[in-house]
């Protein structure tokens, strides 16, 4: 468990160093989602009925930006070799590059989702489900990303490659996501979107850590 | 029986054989220098000890129980350091240290914490900068390193935490005459202590009592003609 908070630690510590790599991601959220009012204009029915969607798909859009980088540095400077031979399960290793991805990205979009909510003139009733909806949603990405950037390590072209990998995988989350703040905004419960969303968490959690650790193996050597 | 033994090794990279049937033992106290010409795969050899890579045939054995039937147990007994340094430019050259440390268990497997400040893995990691003589950097971002200190820094990290068996491929590569003899210094100590050192390298280590393997000894029959197996741009930087 030592390993696994040094590495937490580490990636964190490097993401806040080079805060510019974090702000991309949030910038390109904001900026994706202020274009729709310009594109479908600024008709206050039409964008709260699609609120939920480009929040999603802009929060999605934004998160693949950070993928690329996630474990490209450490292959390139030799880091990752040492991960692989370090005295503990690679898949601990991989869990904790992915649980560091979630808080230097995911976090970071779910704290500026309600303020492009507001910009979206989201129902006020439905922020409590978005906020829960968008941290199991945020998990989810950061660890199907993880195992995406992990399998294209390596290969050139990589970005279009994870791209190709990662969103049709994610789409389940989109759906549901989406889904859930679209049932309390029409009067519903959204009980069944969450505990999916929940289902789906709890089985990237078994798989794709131990997937990356698989793939990770592979790109080093 | 104690020791790191490896038996008819063969290498494999992009469908040419690197080298074939070979044999290797390093005893308690005892080193091995691998020599031979640039490609002649003294690194992929030295990756296959470390278990980065697997090897095409044949078995490593540490301490008569086979590495790969409990790696984990074989990583924790040794230090690989590899041609690229592993340093992050952003953090300093203490965290970098630290991370690693701690990644490999530390002395006491402890982290940093507030509460045990001071205490066992922190001091190892002081002795290890004072040790390559970083320790008045040790604040600096690594990014302001040198080429010669980013190695130090990197060869600190086998000082850093112990571990009997350090696998060492070109250690000496950017250091300065002094640091060339410190490093002497720390594998003679490590040595003393019933270390095991694998290198290879083309400056002498003071070890002169070392077996050697020359590697141009192990190749295929078969010549290889440059520049006719570049259909992966990868091989190039680890041959």
């Amino acid at each position: 468990m030592n390993g696994f908070f040094a590495l937490v630690g580490r990636d964190t510590r490097i993401a806040l160093r080079q805060l510019s790599d974090t702000m991309m991601v949030i910038v390109f959220f904001v900026i994706a989602a202020a274009l729709f009012p310009f594109g479908v204009g600024p008709e206050p029915n039409l964008l709260a009925r699609m609120a939920p969607g480009i929040l999603w798909v802009t929060a999605l859009l934004a998160a693949m930006l950070s993928f690329d980088r996630l474990f490209q540095n450490d292959y390139d400077d030799g880091t990752l070799e040492l991960l692989v031979i370090a005295p503990q399960p690679l898949w601990m290793t991989a869990l904790a590059k992915i649980v560091a991805h979630w808080l230097t990205t995911g976090l970071p979009l779910l704290v500026a989702s309600p303020v492009i909510g507001i910009m979206l003139i989201l129902e006020p009733s439905s922020y409590g489900v978005l906020m829960l909806a968008m941290a199991l949603g945020t998990a989810i990405i950061s660890l199907v990303g993880a195992l995406g950037a992990a399998l294209s390590l390596g290969s050139r072209r990589s970005g279009v490659l994870l791209s190709l990998l990662v969103l049709p995988l994610v789409i389940p989350v989109l759906i549901f996501g989406a889904g859930a703040v679209d049932a309390v905004i029409g009067g519903f419960a959204a009980t069944q979107q969450l505990l999916i969303l929940g289902g789906l968490l709890m089985a990237c959690l078994v798989v794709c850590p131990w997937g990356c650790a698989v793939a990770l193996r592979l790109a080093a050597e | 029986m104690d020791g790191f033994e490896g038996t008819g090794l063969a290498c494999i990279r992009s469908d040419r054989i690197v080298f074939a049937g070979l044999d290797f033992a390093v005893s308690p106290g005892g080193a091995l220098i691998l020599s031979g010409p640039n490609g002649s795969g003294k690194s992929s050899l030295l990756r296959l000890m470390a278990g980065i890579a697997s090897p095409a045939a044949g078995e490593i054995v540490w301490n008569g129980m086979p590495v790969s039937k409990d790696p984990e147990r074989f990583f924790a007994q040794m230090h690989y350091v590899g041609h690229r340094d592993a340093v992050k430019a952003a953090l300093t050259v203490r965290e970098n240290l630290a991370f690693h440390a701690a990644l490999r268990g530390g002395r006491a497997g402890r982290t940093e914490t507030k509460s045990n400040i001071g205490t066992d893995i922190n001091g190892d990691i002081d002795r290890a900068l004072d040790n390559v003589g970083l320790a008045p950097l040790a604040d600096l971002p690594a990014r302001m390193l040198s080429a010669g200190q980013t190695r130090r820094l990197t060869l600190a990290r086998i000082l850093a935490t112990p571990a009997p068996l350090w696998l060492l491929d070109e250690p000496t590569i950017a250091l300065d005459y002094r640091a060339v003899d410190r490093l002497r210094a720390a594998i003679a100590a490590h040595r003393a202590g019933g270390g095991m050192i694998v290198a290879s390298t083309n400056v002498p280590l003071g070890i002169d009592d070392a077996a050697t393997i020359d590697l141009a000894a192990h190749a295929p029959e078969v010549d290889v003609v440059w520049g006719d197996d570049s259909d992966d741009p990868d091989t190039g930087n680890s041959p």
